[in-house]
């Protein structure tokens, strides 16, 4: 809501001085927050006066334009100019050039003098253009930035002034004045007026306040008002859909009249286009007293007002031409014709108020906020007028806006009032509130006083009763948000001020720290950044492709994926069901960027669908749900288990003085895995993997108890081609939360033991199909428990060993816990060893 | 010396001292002295003495040493004589040369000491290199800030006494709003911008804030709850310089009897200053919110904000709304309490003064590493 100060010092005290900022710094005190300032003056200065045109001189160019050489006297006559400086004529009359034609001689008209600068820093200097000095500009609307109006320079007596030569235009045009905006917060409908804001700016600044409703003297009906009869069959909530309609006509409208500059100039200000005279009153008193009006050609408008739902196949076509399929909960004004409007959102065609309207019918009506906010959602048109009605109207104040609107028509718009007065319906009665004495204190921890609740209450407009045990408060009827003791409360707090609630520390009960999953996910976060990693944060938007290629180790087998109603992009429109999409795009980035080593890495959510998607029953407000109905919006929502996934591209570090740094490989991708397995205590099962999205022989299944938990390996030279991402990228990715599942609970030591270390290596000739980790397996089962550690340190084949086969060479280590071990009992666990290798893969000892 | 070898290529720079190689040219073709001839060996002496210092390196020492002490030199060779004397001369001569060599010996082993030393100290300095031209061979990793800032969040609540509470991202709408008191068509309901998932009559949505938690812990929980809530949040607003549709809140909530807004207050007091220094300071100004009655905005005074100190809005806050309890199950007459959210990204950018909501959000390794682990 844009404030113009001008506007609001008619109802509250606010200081001559006073800036749109410290207006501002008021009112956000009591909940109003600071937006923006509007001070259309501000680009403008230096001397822009009222002028007369004497003379003019119709010169024809050689480009076939006709330019105007004008005298224009800009001092009244008999009076010496006061002005000095350069191109300003002692005489008061200046020669001026202008491209425009919409003036006569005689014509008073906007100079902008030498020395005056206008919006975009245009500096008016004279200047020598068509034969002569042109020393100042007879200005337009749109080069004071005040309008779009194309139609040539202002005349001043379309816009119905006859001001004094010289006088100061942005004087005249209201151009000192500034607005201050403020953002209002949904449950303060209210404060879309200045009636509201005035009454904010005395509650915050303890001044008086006087209510622009107040000043309205209504008149009395004098003859029978239009017809108008509310017939809601289908109220939304139980509540109809139109609490009061009130009609009044006014005839004789000269449509001739021009918006008077006052009120054209805090329109503009308030940030609404100056229309026409008739459409700017309407606007000009909502957005005073907060009541939408709506104006009907009453000429067109056949037979009684019926304010009733749609029929099914209803249409209207609407005031910007469009015709519209009305829904059966849409609420209507309708005459003998049909639909004439959709209430409180937007007036239809066919009754519109246009430039040969004579008789004007006034509405003021107060409209149902649920039923507004969703005609305009379903037809898209957000208007001042719903967004106030959505808010909430003060339904007393309709017959007064009315009246306004009357007034001003008859004042300005030279029209009639016929006297005809229609008021329809009966708005319920506001809320009575028990406030009990001392829950205000209670719950903001401020000792009030019974004065000051009083006084807050009665500030914003309510009725207060002292009772026993507390007050009865009849909250005001502009104020629908007002309808428990916590409001209350709350008003009391902001109009004696949150500056004055103290600062307390309650204890919380001991608390138990992090829990297990906590800890572990952030040690598991930490430690990939300790093992050289950087962690980054994709969006988990994905598109469907993308879900296909990472969601599933399978092509073409499908993945389940959450889809969204509304994504930003259509093409992302799925929520991820692996992290490696977001963290190759984002490698693809940092590439782009000329980064080529990196080692990526995040954690957070994937979505998997379960197979009953959402509820369809929600439980309503303020109510606890069954346990049944709690576990049915649990079992309905998408199973969201935490991933960790890294990207490793390049080398591992950057080449530097004797020092080539290695290129990362699929093992690396492996040992990362392994890194977050280790953090969290828990021993991965590596096995031969397959996953479309990675390298068919080069990819490790990641298992925990059996089951596969992920991959890790180099990812398909095919989508690294496709991704534009380099050669032998490789990744894992892991579901952390089964890893996190399986961490032991508590770690077993092992005894150390101080015996010496016996050695052994062998080297085993196996087929080339059979996998290291398996021979290791076997290895290991077979040594028995002398066995201390077992690497694998080679692998071989070429010469000297037999085609299709390979020799694995491992170190292994024994100890005994109690004695010295002989070399022959070394070489017997060996044996003992390579005899299952033996047995179980055909390993020859080389 | 202690001094760890650098590099395997160096050589071993010990020099043998026995004498397994004897280098038989002798350095003085005369006769030896005679074992009872004072002069001589004394001359001996001095000579050896004379050519232990004249020797710079170990390998001119060796040279040195064989010739004045090796079996051929004029006092190894007195020495053998000694036997041949008569008694009477024995033990002058033994005492003589005896004395002699033992001088000698200490000479030797005094400049072989010096010269160890000095070649020690030259192959130290030879063992130079220039460290500022030293490879990056293990590149540090990097946490991104903002998991950096919900930790740092965690561990200061943490240390009050709460506990972390979480809840999915793809949220129930009951959750993230019905049960937080925002009426069905009420304009605070389209204020967050929500992403739907389909069908629309599942009541999915991708949670719009980290208020959800709130009504999650209120009915996991047995009262009082003292409960802080970091995570994802989504909103369709287009990436910008400070939008962005992902985002990240954490959110606080206590319920418990008689809790107050000077508690509410007193909390975020402590909060500001754990995060900012003892000299945060904080503002709470009426503000809007279905869920707390009454609300506030919370602002929080930035003595280091570009373009000069000032208030900063950092988030919103307020008394739980008794809706909020009763959903709950719990009685608002016996049970209070209070709320509040703030934005992570927000509180990192004035914080750390991040001038673009992109550089959060790329993946940019360089916005990640700037900061390290620390922020």
């Amino acid at each position: 809501m844009r404030v113009p100060l001008s506007w609001l010092r008619e109802y509250a005290q606010v200081p001559a001085n006073a800036t749109a900022e410290d207006v501002m710094a008021d009112l956000v005190k009591v909940g109003l927050e600071e937006e923006d300032v509007h001070r259309p003056g501000d680009e403008l200065s230096g001397p822009i006066v009222v002028g007369q045109v004497l003379s003019i001189e119709k010169e024809e160019q050689s480009n076939g334009k006709t330019i105007n050489w004008c005298q224009v006297r800009v001092v009244p006559e008999g009076t010496e100019q006061t002005l000095t400086g350069e191109g300003i004529d002692p005489s008061g009359v200046q020669g001026i050039i202008c491209g425009a034609h919409n003036f006569v001689e005689g014509d008073k008209v906007v100079v902008t003098l030498p020395g005056a600068v206008l919006p975009g820093d245009f500096r008016i200097t004279p200047r020598k253009t068509y034969g002569h000095i042109s020393a100042g500009m007879i200005a337009s609307s749109r080069e004071l930035g005040i309008g779009e109006d194309h139609d040539g320079i202002i005349v001043l007596s379309t816009l119905g002034l006859d001001p004094e030569l010289g006088s100061d235009v942005m004087e005249l045009f209201g151009l000192y004045d500034q607005a201050a905006e403020i953002n209002v917060t949904p449950d303060r409908g209210y404060c879309f007026s200045i009636r509201g804001v005035a009454r904010e700016y005395a509650l915050t600044t303890g001044t008086s306040f006087t209510d622009p409703a107040g000043t309205i003297e209504l008149a009395s009906a004098a003859a029978e008002g239009h017809p108008v009869r509310v017939e809601d069959s289908a109220p939304i909530y139980g509540v109809t859909g139109c609490s009061r309609f009130v009609a009044r006509e006014v005839t004789g409208i000269d449509q001739d009249r021009p918006t008077p500059r006052w009120m054209a100039s805090r329109l503009q200000l308030a940030g609404m286009r100056s229309i026409s005279l008739v459409v700017d009153i309407s606007n000009y008193v909502m957005l005073e007293l907060g009541q939408p009006l709506h104006f009907y050609d009453a000429d067109k408008v056949s037979g009684p007002i019926v304010v009733r739902r749609a029929t099914p196949g209803e249409k209207l076509t609407t005031l910007d031409e469009k015709e519209r399929a009305l829904h059966v909960e849409d609420l209507l004004i309708t005459d003998d014709t049909g639909a004439i409007g959709i209430a409180g959102v937007m007036g239809g065609a066919s009754t519109e108020v246009s430039g040969s309207t004579t008789r004007v019918l006034v509405e003021a009506a107060n409209f149902e906020p649920v039923s507004i906010a969703r005609s305009r959602r379903r037809h898209k048109l957000p208007s001042e007028a719903s967004k106030r009605f959505e808010r909430g109207v003060d339904p007393l104040v309709a017959d007064i806006a009315a009246q306004r609107a009357v007034d001003l028509l008859v004042e300005l718009a030279g029209g009639t009032d016929t006297g005809k007065i229609t008021d329809a319906g009966t708005p319920a009665d506001p809320a009575l509130i028990t406030l009990p004495a001392g829950y205000a204190s209670a719950l903001i921890g401020v000792d009030y006083t019974d004065e000051q609740i009083i006084s807050a209450l009665e500030g914003i407009g309510g009725t207060v009763t002292a009772v026993t045990g507390g007050f009865e408060v009849i909250a005001p009827t502009w104020r629908p948000d007002l309808g428990s003791k916590e409001d209350l409360v709350e008003e009391v707090a902001r109009i004696v001020g949150y500056d004055k609630i103290p600062a307390t520390l309650p204890v919380a009960p001991p608390g138990r720290g992090l829990t297990r999953t906590q800890a572990q996910r952030r040690r598991v976060l930490q430690g990939l950044a300790d093992a050289g990693l950087t962690e980054v944060l994709a969006y988990p938007f994905v598109s469907a492709a993308q879900n296909e290629t990472f969601g599933s180790p399978v092509a073409g087998t499908g993945v389940d994926s959450v889809k969204l109603a509304n994504p930003i992009s259509s093409e992302y429109g799925l929520l991820r069901t692996s992290l490696l999409p977001g963290l190759l795009e984002i490698a693809r980035r940092n590439h782009g960027r000329g980064f080529r080593d990196l080692a990526l890495y995040e954690g957070g959510l994937v979505f998997l669908p379960r197979e009953q998607v959402g509820s369809s029953y929600l439980p309503p407000l303020g109510i606890k749900p069954s346990d049944e109905v709690l576990a049915d919006l649990d079992a309905g929502i998408p199973r969201q288990p935490w991933h960790v996934a890294a990207v490793l591209s390049g080398h591992e570090a950057r080449a530097g003085v004797n020092y080539t740094p290695r290129a990362w490989d699929w093992a690396d991708a492996l040992d990362t895995a392994r890194t977050v397995s280790g953090i969290l205590g828990v021993q991965l099962e590596v096995s031969q993997g397959s996953h479309q999205a990675f390298h068919p022989g080069r990819t490790a299944a990641l298992g925990v108890d059996g089951e596969i938990i992920g991959y890790a390996g180099e990812l398909h030279p095919q989508l690294l081609k496709e991704l534009d991402l380099p050669a032998r990228t490789v990744a894992m990715e892991i579901d952390a939360e089964a890893l996190m599942a399986a961490a032991p609970a508590v770690v077993v030591a092992e005894p150390l033991t101080t015996q010496p270390l016996a050695t052994q290596d062998v080297a085993l000739v196996v087929d080339q199909e059979v996998v290291a980790g398996q021979v290791l397996a076997a290895l290991r089962e077979g040594a028995g428990e002398l066995l201390e550690d077992i690497t694998l340190f080679d692998v071989y084949s070429g010469k000297g060993i037999e085609d299709g086969k390979k020799s694995l060479a491992f170190g292994l280590r024994f100890r005994a816990m109690d004695r010295t071990l002989t070399a022959d009992e070394a070489s017997e666990a060996r044996a003992a060893a390579v005899a299952v290798a033996a047995e179980r893969f055909g390993a020859v000892q080389r | 010396m202690g001094t760890k070898r650098i590099t395997s290529e160096e050589k071993d720079h010990q020099i043998p001292m026995s004498d397994q190689t004897i280098q038989e040219t002798q350095p003085d073709a005369a006769a030896p002295p005679h074992p009872t001839d004072e002069a001589a060996i004394n001359a001996a002496i001095q000579a050896a003495l004379a050519a232990f210092e004249a020797s710079g390196n170990l390998e001119e020492l060796k040279d040195a040493r064989l010739a004045h002490t090796g079996d051929k030199s004029p006092l190894s060779l007195a020495n053998r004589q000694i036997g041949k004397l008569d008694k009477s001369e024995k033990a002058v001569a033994g005492k003589l040369v005896g004395s002699a060599r033992g001088r000698v010996n200490k000479a030797l082993a005094s400049r072989t000491s010096v010269l160890e030393e000095e070649e020690a100290a030259r192959i130290l300095v030879e063992e130079t290199v220039d460290v500022t031209a030293a490879p990056v061979r293990r590149p540090l990793g990097a946490r991104h800030p903002l998991s950096v800032l919900q930790d740092r969040v965690s561990d200061i609540f943490v240390g009050m006494g709460w506990e972390i509470a979480e809840g999915p991202e793809v949220e129930s709408e009951w959750f993230n709003f019905d049960a937080l008191n925002f009426k069905p068509d009420h304009p605070a309901r389209e204020m967050q911008d929500t992403f739907f998932v389909e069908p629309a009559d599942a009541h999915l949505v991708l949670r719009t804030h980290t208020s959800p938690v709130q009504m999650r812990s209120m009915l996991e929980r047995d009262v009082p709850v003292y409960v802080l809530c970091p995570g994802r949040t989504f909103r369709t607003d287009e990436l910008d310089a400070t939008h962005t549709p992902v985002f990240h809140q954490f959110e606080g909530l206590a319920v418990d009897k008689g809790l107050t807004m000077a508690d509410l207050r007193g909390t975020l007091e402590h909060f500001a200053r754990q995060m900012f220094g003892a000299e945060a300071q904080i503002r709470l100004r009426p503000a809007y919110f279905p869920f707390t009655e009454p609300s506030a905005e919370l602002d929080i005074w930035h003595p280091g904000a570009k373009g000069g100190p000032r208030w900063i809005e950092w988030g919103g806050c307020g008394m739980v709304h008794p809706n909020l309890l009763r959903a709950a199950g719990l009685d608002p007459e016996e049970y209070s309490g209070f709320a509040f959210g703030m934005g992570i990204e927000r509180t990192l950018m004035f914080r750390n003064d991040v001038p673009d909501m992109h550089d959060m959000i790329e993946g940019d390794i360089r916005f990640s590493q700037h900061f390290g682990m620390e922020i």
